[in-house]
């Protein structure tokens, strides 16, 4: 195999039924470059990069190698060829260990043990990037940055030169997209080309040396990222201005709509996940609890939304005793549900997009009526989900499968917000969301919250933690380490929080 | 020159392309069954077309082909009612011998004391029942305990079996049976009308007509089919839409069993008027009902159509059976091979071929099939 020392796509054209994902893009790279992809929800990256690495065949359009044009029919020719991807969605085995998915479509694997000569290698890479991680455990124990770097070790493996990144960072901790920016710096300086794509514009401007802006399918820009900053790609990007500071109106809270007392909830192993956890969340606020993932923030939700059953303590929504309930009675009770794994939990995928609209609400009126779900009144309430919340779709009759991630996103926020729920149980609304759709969502969060909605926001993302809440909580190891009124805090002390090293308490208090 | 051959996921698949698919695999299954009898020394045209002419050829032909297609259609809907929420039941077999029990308990307890507008509902009422009990157990248990629903359901198929086999050797052996292992005949309010010159009992094919179109309802248009569809799609989501895994299941068996339960009740009310054996009772309806299920995309309506192309395709076997001296698992082969080459399609209706022919290094042309 040849190193790849450049790649250029030329003219590249792929049409879906009802849309064209990509019109005419040209794009190239050479060895030892970083090259961001940006663009807005559904503007066709993930389908371009799928066309680079063989899962679509371009209606037009060529892709040239070393100035040579190459036929790309599958993942095998692309891999060959050495280009490598990591997808938006992971796609590992989750029973089997990190070195026996590494050796799985491994094709130099000896036939006998393979695992101990893909150990051996690993820990080769392990050297070489910084990429750690431990062979012999199970995927399902691993942290999504640790998955991430399976992934990469996966890629790296197959002999890939040229690396696509999907959106890896959407699932990261700030320290964990640290430490891949080291790793994909250090395989950039050993001659490997990398296509990042990330919604995050820091990120692009820290990471790559050059970006290509995609909007609807068609190249829009293309610059030196010396030579622009976060406005101007976010112009670039959606073909205005965005606010990056929202006005957040003062309010006097309400009544407590969520109040959660001394609430203990085991995780997956058994281990204590959440310990005797107090907390409220009044009417018209905005608790945004702040933390590294794995802290228990999962537990908690899936605690307080009937997914997890709770070991000790209480919780109530609206003054009703809802501990232990089925879910669907406390989303009865008004408690509407953002997940974090949103493939996984939020949507049927091979179901119709319309169909995917009431889930959680199905089986109330106005959708169901005496013995029949009303099928014009579910296709009429998806329609106005769609177009309220600006998801592109080439119709409500297409399974969600075929809707870009950043879209599918949007759909499972507007129905939820759509239920005019009492409370919003939010776990890192925006992830994967452009630019554009991540300011009107969050506009959207605040024009709730004044309609007298309560929200408890997860996130990961500081910046979204202050824009929104009311107050802050910081979790660490099952523990909230103070809540505290958002004025009253900055951004060191909860750093200092999210680490652990440092409790605060509300002033006044 | 070199010729490459590979798969690549389709972006869509439109109705044309999905009856062209399920035409081609027939086709290249009959090919296949051709081949095999060619192996046989026998003319596969000669054959395969006395299996249609067997089967929609004559008017006794239609009619078998029609009594065989009764339980095949009432099977085939239940199963995909449980397929669609990927509950792989394979006792619908057992379900049916199940149904056809308690039914007979029924007809010999009962019919003599009363008329046939009361015995034949009540009949059908407790096959459905029976079959009902027989898949409810299987779905306890995977709901409760996490036991593999194929295992159980199909271990389930040999008990009720031989459970039968002992009702007909022992308690309810006929008085007027000399010896043979059936129980008495039927009351004549107990057995259902058959149209003239054949074996098609009426009543049982109507319900089974409307049952389809009841069964169609359900999965598309009801609560319950919307819970069932999401289970089967996607277990996860379906927690999290607080949707209960528990009882859907449950009722989803209790209905594909009640469906088979109540083909058992037209087996014996409708053509042998006894119980007997099992392997008397049905001829793998059980089994063949999956094919039905699967060939009509799980959709009960459609189930009809190739309830009825499988009846045929029964009836036609054992005409060959009989004309051509084949062994009599032949039909048996016959509705594998076709099962295979059905499953083989569906492989290639979610993905695209792609043959290329390569000169150079990295000039090609390629052809999509
Ligand atoms: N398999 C498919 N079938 C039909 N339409 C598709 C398919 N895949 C993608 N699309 C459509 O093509 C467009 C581009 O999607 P793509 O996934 O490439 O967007 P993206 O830029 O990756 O967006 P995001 O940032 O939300 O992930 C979208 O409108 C999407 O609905
Ligand atoms: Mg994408």
């Amino acid at each position: 195999m040849k190193k790849i020392l450049s790649l250029k796509m030329e003219g590249i054209t792929k049409a879906f039924p009802g849309v064209i994902a990509n019109r005419g893009i040209c794009l190239s790279i050479h060895s030892g470059e970083i090259l961001g992809l940006l663009g807005e929800n559904g503007a066709g990256k993930t389908t371009l990069m799928n066309i680079l690495y063989g899962l679509y065949r371009p209606d037009e359009g060529t892709i040239l190698i070393n100035g040579e044009p190459v036929v790309l029919n599958s993942p095998r020719d692309s891999i060959r060829m050495g280009i490598g991807m990591v997808h938006q969605h992971f796609m590992l085995i989750q029973n089997h260990t990190v070195a026996e998915n590494i050796t799985l479509g491994y094709k130099d694997a000896p036939f006998f043990f393979p695992l101990r000569e893909v150990e051996k290698k690993l820990k080769g890479f392990s050297e070489l990037y910084g990429l750690e991680v431990s062979a012999r455990k199970a995927v399902w124990q691993l942290s999504a940055g640790e998955q991430q770097r399976v992934e990469i070790i996966k890629a790296l493996f197959r002999g890939a030169h040229l690396l696509i990144l999907d959106e890896p960072t959407s699932v990261l901790t700030p320290p964990e997209t640290a430490d891949l920016f080291e790793i994909l710096k250090r395989m950039a300086k050993e001659g490997h080309s990398i296509i990042f794509i990330s919604h995050k514009l820091e990120e692009i401007l820290t990471l790559c040396n050059r970006v290509v802006v995609l909007r609807k399918g068609e190249v829009v820009g293309e610059a030196d990222t010396r030579e622009v900053d976060k406005v101007a790609l976010a112009r670039m990007m959606v073909g205005r201005d965005i606010v990056f500071d929202l006005t957040r109106k003062k309010l006097t809270p309400g009544d407590p709509v969520l109040e959660v007392d001394n609430l203990t909830v085991r995780g997956d192993r058994g281990e204590v996940a959440v310990r005797e956890l107090s907390f409220s969340v009044c009417r018209r606020e905005i608790l945004g609890v702040a933390g590294i993932s794995g802290n228990g923030q999962r537990e908690l939700v899936e605690a307080i939304t009937g997914l997890r059953p709770a070991d000790s303590g209480t919780v109530r929504v609206a003054g009703r005793d809802v501990t232990n309930s089925s879910a669907r009675l406390i989303s009865d009770y008004g408690v509407s549900h953002v997940p974090e794994e949103r493939i996984k939990f939020g949507v049927v995928p091979n179901i119709m997009v319309y169909e995917n609209c009431i889930l959680k609400r199905h089986h109330r009126p106005p959708f169901f009526r005496g013995l029949f779900l009303d099928y014009d009144a579910v296709k009429e309430h998806s329609s106005r989900i769609l177009k309220s919340f600006k998801v592109a779709a080439p119709s409500t009759s297409v399974p969600v499968k075929n809707l870009s991630g950043g879209n599918i996103q949007k759909l499972i926020l507007g129905r939820e917000l759509a239920g005019e729920p009492c409370l919003l149980v939010a776990a890192h609304p925006t992830y994967g969301l452009d630019v554009g759709a991540t300011e009107y969502i969050r506009t959207q969060l605040l024009e709730h919250r004044e309609r007298g909605i309560s929200v408890l926001l997860i996130s990961e993302d500081l910046e979204e933690i202050f824009q929104l809440s009311d107050r802050i909580a910081v979790m660490f190891k099952g523990e909230f380490m103070g809540v505290i009124p958002a004025g009253e805090v900055n951004m060191e002390d909860i750093g200092l929080m999210m680490a652990g090293s440092k409790r605060l308490e509300a002033r006044g208090k | 020159m070199k010729l490459f051959i590979k798969v690549e996921r389709r972006d869509s698949t439109s109705i044309p392309l999905t009856i062209a698919v399920i035409l081609l695999s027939l086709l290249i299954g009959f090919c296949l069954i051709a081949g095999l009898l060619a192996i046989q020394g026998i003319d596969p045209l000669f054959a395969l077309g006395k299996i249609f002419a067997g089967s929609f050829g004559r008017i006794y032909g239609i009619g078998e082909t029609i009594t065989k297609g009764i339980p095949l259609i009432l099977i085939g809907g239940g199963l995909a009612l449980a397929f669609r929420a990927k509950f792989w039941n394979i006792g619908a077999e057992g379900q049916l011998l199940s149904g056809a029990i308690l039914s007979t308990w029924i007809a010999l307890n009962w019919a003599p004391h009363l008329p046939a507008v009361i015995v034949i509902p009540l009949m059908f009422l407790a096959g459905f029942l029976g079959g009902a009990v027989w898949g409810f157990f299987p779905a306890l248990f995977k709901v409760r305990f996490g036991v593999n629903e194929v295992i159980s359901t199909l271990m389930m198929n040999y008990i009720i079996a031989e459970f039968l086999n002992m009702l007909i050797l022992g308690p309810w052996r006929g008085e007027s049976r000399m010896g043979f292992p059936y129980t008495d005949s039927f009351p004549p309010s107990a057995t259902l009308y058959q149209l003239p010159n054949s074996r098609v009992h009426l009543f049982t094919l109507i319900l089974a007509l409307c049952f389809a179109f009841l069964l169609f309802l359900l999965i598309y248009r009801t609560k319950f089919g919307y819970e069932v569809r999401v289970i089967g799609e996607n277990r996860d989501a379906a927690r999290y839409a607080g949707i209960d895994f528990f009882r859907n299941t449950i009722i989803l068996m209790v209905i594909s069993g009640g469906m088979a339960g109540m083909a058992g009740v037209g087996e014996v009310a409708g053509i042998h008027h006894h119980l007997t054996y099992p392997q008397m009772i049905s001829s793998g309806y059980g089994y063949t009902g999956i094919i039905v299920a699967w060939l009509a995309k799980l959709n009960p309506l459609l189930a009809i159509i190739s309830g009825l192309f499988l009846a045929g395709i029964l009836v036609g076997g054992d005409a060959v059976q009989i004309s051509l001296g084949l062994p009599a698992a032949t039909v048996h082969v016959f509705n594998g091979i076709l099962l295979f080459s059905l499953i083989m399609g569906d492989y290639f209706l979610l993905n695209r071929l792609l043959i290329t022919i390569r000169r150079d290094r990295a000039e090609g042309r390629t052809g999509g099939v």
